[in-house]
């Protein structure tokens, strides 16, 4: 017979057992008065389908669960275009203050002086660092940034009566989530080429560019972990044939401090405050992705943004805003994050902008020479990283018969998380591998010395690789199987 | 090495081409394509009735690593898809130039079959890429 408490697999659902009661997660119990106002409409029929555990079963299971994390705070964890660097402790005390924890949002302007200057200074303070000229903190990750970016694009054409401009030109390097945006807002998508350097290839971008062109959408230092040497040429191009330029700002933590978007000539940008700006976002979220503008398109920014009168703070809307694409969520998007990233901007200030610009350029930059030092492929040898490269393994993939995956699974059994795998696209068998600059030389040296390992493992004894992971609590996922036959319901 | 069909044409973007005697043709992607993508989860076929151009976008093919167009190596009418990708895509992986057919097309002239290019001429164009 199993003895199901010392079984570290089980669901906390498996873990039931009719009649036991945890009393710091039971619900608190509500007055009668306030019960009998539900109507009988919203009632439940039914008991839900709740576990029944004892608090001390609650705790010892999730605090099983969350040991076997692969997670920042555990392992280096390289994963290029999501810059997991980390969130200082500092940022999420300050953001933790009750006073910003018991606000109600729907509490006075007078009660909400402090919390509206912080946002009113995390507004300002954006707009510094990308030399835009308006900030909305409102979207809720990046992609309801880039949604309401595109949106603004849309908007200022219309109110131009500029009609015919259906196209958004997007390059081949770019993130997924650009054309599925595009899309969204009613665009059809057509693709630039990238050259083999990783630019993009002007002379295709210019025969792209019509009057049927209403933007283009583009990612500096872009996913092939390059900067666009050519983002004047390009901006004038796009420029010239009445569209606008959309930054996508993925992999502004490159040029923090050193280049603004603003003065590269895009019109429009969306940052990643859970990426550049240190906020949480394992577990896909929640995050918070500010939209910046050009002056012409200060007018359809999303609302509420943050205005000031003299020494008071308040709220702009619609009545502030006329032609607002309107607003994007019930109040102001994820304020807790908003303020984390407004205390990491504080804390840092202008010097330490710079410096993170710096050094995790310097850290990819070290990684990659090192990393080809002991037999990596770089995509670009020719080219300097930004804060992210990429290597191919299409050679090990060839010769050996192990793949980029298999090398990504190994690392794991090196306590090292495995970098972003077979993104962008245009690069066979690749890692795209951004250290930030929150990481030691030590822990650099370690990954290198974990790759250098498993590569002389790829030779020796390929097997290593293909049935790995052996050291994690599940072994290799058969995410084929995962996608074909997608179940995540437990029943009993 | 993956397998090149002498009988079939093929388009630069790794669809394959079959005519038969009634003037429809067969139409998938490649054994290189499959082997490429990967396992492949889920296939978007034309709608049967769909008019196509040559080049134009007729699908989706899917797999856990990358989602890929499909695109029309001929002009036609569509008159067929294989309603069994719908839940067995892995067909196209195991059976790229049989069971794993995309869909079926009235060719409206045969002489855009000329243009694909021959099983020689594809096989160039592999070697090329590596």
């Amino acid at each position: 017979m199993s003895t199901p408490d010392t079984r570290d697999d089980l669901l906390i659902f498996e873990r039931s057992h009719a009649g036991r009661r945890a009393m710091a997660q039971a619900p608190k119990a509500l007055p009668a008065e306030r019960l009998a106002a539900i109507p009988d409409s919203l009632r439940r029929r039914a008991r839900p389908a709740l576990p029944e555990v004892s608090e001390l079963q609650v705790v010892r299971h999730y605090t099983n669960l969350s040991s076997k994390n692969f997670a920042i705070d555990k392992q280096f964890y390289p994963l290029g275009s999501c810059t997991m660097k980390y969130n200082p402790r500092g940022a999420n005390r300050a953001a933790m203050l009750p006073g910003f924890l018991g606000r109600h949002p729907l509490a006075p302007e007078s009660h909400s002086q402090g919390y509206l200057a912080c946002l009113y200074e995390l507004q300002e303070f954006l707009k510094e660092v990308t030399g835009m000229k308006g900030v909305s903190l409102t979207p809720m990750a990046g992609a309801q940034g880039e949604f309401a970016g595109v949106a603004m694009i849309r908007a200022y054409h219309e109110a131009r009566n500029d009609q015919g401009r259906t196209e958004i030109l997007i390059p081949e390097a770019a993130h997924g989530t650009n054309p599925a945006t595009a899309v969204m807002c009613g665009y059809t998508v057509r693709e630039v080429p990238v050259n083999r350097d990783g630019d993009v290839d002007l002379e295709a971008l210019k025969a792209a560019c019509g009057p049927q062109t209403a933007g283009l959408m583009m990612t500096n230092p872009s996913t092939c972990g390059v900067f666009e040497r050519q983002i004047d040429a390009i901006a004038k191009t796009v420029h010239e044939a009445g569209g606008l330029l959309y930054y996508d700002g993925a992999n502004l933590n490159a040029i923090l401090g050193k280049v603004r978007p603003g003065d590269m000539g895009f019109d429009v940008i969306h940052m990643n405050l859970h990426k550049t700006f240190a906020t949480p976002h394992g577990g896909g979220g929640p995050g918070a992705g500010p939209v910046g503008v050009s002056e012409r398109l200060k007018p359809f920014l999303p609302t509420p943004i943050v205005g000031r009168d003299g020494d008071r703070y308040r709220w702009l809307d619609r009545n502030d805003l006329p032609q607002s694409i309107g607003q994007l969520s019930a109040f102001m998007g994820n304020a807790g994050v908003l303020l984390r990233a407004y205390f990491y901007a504080r804390v840092l200030g202008r010097e330490g902008m710079i410096r993170v610009g710096e050094y995790s350029t310097l850290a990819a930059n070290y990684l990659l020479k090192r990393l080809e030092a002991v037999g990596c492929t770089a995509a670009y040898p020719e080219r300097r990283a930004s804060h992210e490269f990429l290597l191919t393994f299409a050679k090990e993939a060839k010769t050996l018969g192990v793949s980029a995956m298999d090398i990504a699974k190994r690392l794991l059994d090196y306590n090292q998380h495995a970098p972003t795998t077979y993104f962008p696209l245009l690069v066979p068998e690749c890692f795209l591998i951004e250290p930030t600059e929150t990481e030691t030389k030590e822990a650099l040296d370690a990954f290198v010395d974990a790759m250098a390992a498993i590569l002389a493992e790829a030779k020796n004894d390929p097997e290593l690789l293909k049935g790995a992971p052996w050291s994690q609590p599940v072994r290799r996922l058969d995410d084929v199987k995962a996608a074909r036959e997608l179940d995540l319901v437990w029943r009993e | 090495m993956s397998d090149i069909r002498a009988e079939l044409r093929y388009a630069s973007t790794h669809e394959w081409v079959r005519l038969e005697d009634d003037g429809t043709a067969y139409v998938g992607i490649s054994d290189h394509a499959q082997d490429a993508m990967g396992d492949l989860v889920y296939v978007e076929l034309p709608e049967v009735g769909q008019e196509l151009e040559a080049t134009d976008e007729a699908g989706v093919v899917e797999s856990v690593k990358a989602a890929s167009d499909i695109y029309a190596p001929v002009s036609g009418e569509v008159v067929a898809v294989n309603e069994a990708l719908e839940d067995t895509p892995e067909l196209v992986n195991q059976d790229p130039y049989g069971d794993g057919w995309l869909f079926r097309i009235r060719v409206a002239d045969t002489a855009e079959l000329e243009q694909l290019l021959s099983a020689n001429d594809y096989r160039e164009q592999l070697d090329s890429e590596d």
